[in-house]
């Protein structure tokens, strides 16, 4: 009964996003403004029906029905519920219809709360809501129902992809995907402003809290990623310039410039049609994402739903929402008045130059992970690119691009005196001079681009908190203090990155019982090895007694699983993280009966990654309260004066 | 001239879109034969991954034995998903050796250990420059060599399960 009622739920948001849609377009040609009013209720009732459906999926999977072909396929009764719960979107099915209920959630909290917009605008942006909408209700109900029956009734289910049972990448997909939807009610936005012509300082400050949601949830997603790739696949690597890491790097490379583009926008009415692009390319790099993991037309240890109809699909809204966003674009920009103009040494200035960076990088990893495809397509030859091209390509922009973030906030807007902006830049310069000599002193021989890495961060990191000297700490705005930790956050994680790859100590042993290896501070023991019985897997444990100098010796305990059900191999690491670093160990199958490959890294300061990307979502957060607050509220009182005026 | 530049990202993205077009439309699979196959194998000289003072050449291939050639990296994921189908033609008594292009001796060791060896031997090819001559472009490929050291088939790509036994009629074509 639920099945069925999920799926009449789905039938339901569907139509209701078609009437989303129309009402929408109709209420832009016409004059009515009941027909204009009708659609933010529309919109509202859309969210809760899809939501109705995904919660009839949810208690499908946490009940295991078995009758139904998605719970058949990718849950087991045997399983913890955290993992019957993702497992509802652990597949191609529940995690389109996540999709779908996130993006109905925004189109509704868009008709609900959305103020500074003017109607018209606001009309046009939830048809084009509607409109997106409506394409991934297709896909889901003409070519991927997720309440489809099972007939007859299998005994038990086929268990969930072993590399996904992680309570990390529980909240892993949902995390994207706000990220995602995030980035299509900003593309609607522009989508809205374009038909209307409306593009100005309030669409950007209307647009600008949906950027900046969708970029805290897109760097938390990565950062976790990162970290779950980091210890889960256990090659003690942190980024892996895989196609599929690459997908949730471009959108937010496009979201950062966004972010800063918006924000010249809102507060000088400069860069109009600029932004306006860089929403449509945002979108268009989550939408891309998404085709390349899920037509798994690109190889990568993600694919998990590779399937070439459903690329087919994609690809067609794709085109639809992107294509035709692209060339509303070629054809309204042009009667879309210009903006105010800057200097070049100005905040503005700087901001360009950030977007400018930005979009290399972004250039530079879409080149990279495209080439395969494109070379594929000319002469049909197939190869893969690699790390050290990205490395050698995107490190130094990317260096170049924090140097430019430590003078950005520091300039005025509008125009501002090079010689004075030199001065602010005075402590930052000494703190890079300083780190330089300390570096050259005694880090000894490490490679130019960690050396590079490690002094740029020292200095970012005096210039990133540059901003709040001399100043009123107590009134100084909370988006400012947001900007402070988010580009604070970015020195941290650079310093992550450098030391990782400068002092990284690692050491490969093949290891017999009672024997000693060294790595780093650390010497560690193998005491024994044992089999252990997982509830769906059976592991090989290695008990290593582990001391730090003349510290006090503990035990951890690396495996290396074997799943039954699908049959597969993952390695557990055992990470011991130390103020300074971290001790990453791991055990391999074994070579022969006697001797175990222990593998041993050292890594100096490698959590700082991830507390930088950490730091770099909660500046976000800062931003977005400040934001919200300021421009929001704000902007409604100012409004009301101003009537109260006349 | 400035309509003509608005149109400018519609025209990328159009480009864009053909490319994935191909992508799904045209089959995943395809074998093109290199300008080597049925040439002598190029002569090399490489130092080897495996053991100390080992080396890999072209003399190598020339002792009545035909075998496979996988040109690889510990740094190409695609690599990865085969080493598990050359396992397996090795537990059949196929000997596979191997050419690391672009590549260090701790990362390849690192990546036997994580995924398997099924090398008998590796020769390192740091600047590729092996691999050029050999007509391989980029990584995974193999090749079916004969016992008098000539290329016989090239596959490019990752090897996969359905692969197999198109490799296996090569290898015996070889003997």
């Amino acid at each position: 009964m639920i099945a069925e009622a999920g799926l009449a739920a789905l039938w339901l948001a569907a139509a209701m996003a078609l009437l989303q849609f129309a009402l929408g377009a109709l209420g832009l040609t016409q004059r009515h403004e009941a027909v204009k009013s009708a659609v933010a209720p529309v919109a509202v009732a859309h969210a809760l029906l899809t939501g109705m459906a995904f919660i009839c999926l949810v208690t499908l999977f946490l009940r295991s029905d078995m009758s139904v072909l998605l719970v058949a396929t990718s849950s087991h009764s045997a399983k913890p519920w955290l993992y019957k719960l993702a497992g509802t979107w652990g597949n191609h099915e529940g995690s389109m219809l996540l999709w779908v209920t996130i993006l109905g959630i925004g189109g509704a909290t868009v008709a609900l709360f959305e103020r500074v917009l003017n109607k018209r605008t606001k009309t046009a942006t939830l048809a084009s809501q509607g409109a997106i909408s409506l394409g991934f209700y297709a896909f889901l109900l003409f070519s991927s129902n997720p309440f489809a029956r099972l007939n007859p009734v299998p005994a038990d289910g086929q268990g969930l992809n072993p590399l996904l049972q992680d309570p990390g990448l529980a909240f892993h997909p949902p995390t994207l995907y706000m990220g995602y939807v995030g980035m299509s009610v900003a593309f609607s936005f522009a989508v809205g402003a374009l038909i209307t012509r409306d593009v100005g300082p309030a669409f950007a400050r209307a647009m600008r809290p949906w950027i900046l949601g969708a970029w805290i949830f897109l760097t938390m997603g990565i950062t976790a990623g990162s970290y779950w790739a980091y210890y889960e696949l256990g090659w003690g690597g942190w980024w892996f310039w895989d196609p599929v890491e690459n997908a949730s790097l471009m959108p937010w490379l496009a979201a950062t410039a966004l972010l800063h583009s918006v924000t010249v926008l809102a507060t000088r009415d400069g860069l109009r049609a600029w932004t306006i692009m860089l929403s449509v390319v945002a979108f268009s790099m989550s939408m891309i994402g998404t085709f390349l993991v899920r037509s798994g037309i690109l190889t990568s240890v993600h694919s998990f739903a590779v399937d070439p109809t459903r690329g087919g699909f994609i690809l067609l809204l794709l085109a639809l929402y992107i294509g035709g966003a692209m060339a509303l674009f070629a054809l309204r920009i042009g009667t879309v008045r210009e903006g105010t103009q800057f200097d070049v040494v100005s905040r503005e200035g700087a901001l360009v130059f950030n977007n400018l960076l930005l979009s290399v990088i972004l250039v530079i990893v879409l080149v990279g992970t495209l080439y395969p495809l494109v070379l594929e397509a000319l002469t049909g030859t197939k190869l893969s690119v690699g790390a050290p091209y990205f490395n050698a390509t995107a490190g130094p922009v990317a260096l170049l691009l924090v140097c430019g973030m430590s003078a950005g906030p520091l300039m005025r807007w509008r125009r501002d005196n090079p010689k004075l902006v030199i001065e602010r830049l005075a402590i930052p310069v000494l703190v890079l001079g300083a780190a330089t000599l300390l570096i050259a002193l005694f880090a000894g021989s490490i490679g130019i681009l960690p050396m590079l890495g490690l002094i740029v961060a020292a200095g970012v990191a005096a210039a990133s908190v540059a901003p709040l000297w001399k100043r009123n700490l107590k009134r100084t705005p909370l988006f400012t203090y947001g900007m402070v930790v988010a580009h604070l956050g970015c020195a941290v994680s650079l310093a992550g990155m450098a030391a990782d790859s400068a002092f990284t100590k690692e050491s490969l042993l093949a290891m017999q019982i009672g024997q000693t290896g060294q790595v780093g501070p650390y010497s560690v023991t193998l005491k024994g090895v044992s089999e252990i019985p997982g509830p769906n897997w059976s592991a090989l444990d290695a008990e290593l007694v582990v001391q730090r100098g003349t510290g006090t010796p503990f035990t951890v305990h690396p495996q290396s699983r074997t799943f039954k059900d699908p049959p597969m191999e993952t390695s557990e690491s055992a990470i011991t993280t130390a103020l300074d670093g971290q001790l990453y160990l791991v055990v391999g199958a074994p070579t022969d009966a006697i001797s175990f490959p222990i593998r041993m890294w050292w890594k100096p300061f490698v959590t700082l990654i991830w507390l930088g990307g950490i730091m770099i979502a909660f500046g976000g957060i800062l931003s977005l309260f400040g934001r919200v607050d300021r421009d929001l509220f704000g902007f409604i009182k100012l409004l009301r004066r101003k009537k109260a005026a006349i | 001239m400035r309509r003509f530049w608005l149109w400018a990202p519609f025209a990328l993205f159009a480009a864009l879109f053909g490319v994935f077009a191909t992508g799904l439309i045209s089959p995943t699979d395809r074998y093109v034969a290199s300008g080597m196959v049925g040439r002598s194998m190029p002569q090399f000289a490489l130092d080897g991954a495996l053991v100390p003072g080992e080396r890999l050449d072209d003399r190598y291939f020339v002792d009545g034995k035909p075998r496979l050639l996988n040109v690889f990296a510990s740094w190409c994921i695609p690599c990865v998903a085969e080493v598990p189908v050359l396992i397996e033609m090795k537990n059949q008594g196929i000997e596979i050796t191997g050419i690391a292009i672009h590549d260090k001796v701790e990362d390849i060791q690192k990546f036997l250990v994580d995924n398997g060896n099924p090398y008998s031997r590796i020769g390192m090819d740091a600047n590729s420059r092996a691999q050029i001559s050999f007509g391989s472009a980029g990584v995974p490929e193999t090749f079916v060599v004969d016992g008098k050291g000539v290329i016989r088939y090239q596959h490019i790509g990752v090897v996969t399960p359905n692969d197999v036994p198109i490799i296996l009629a090569k290898l015996r074509g070889a003997q």
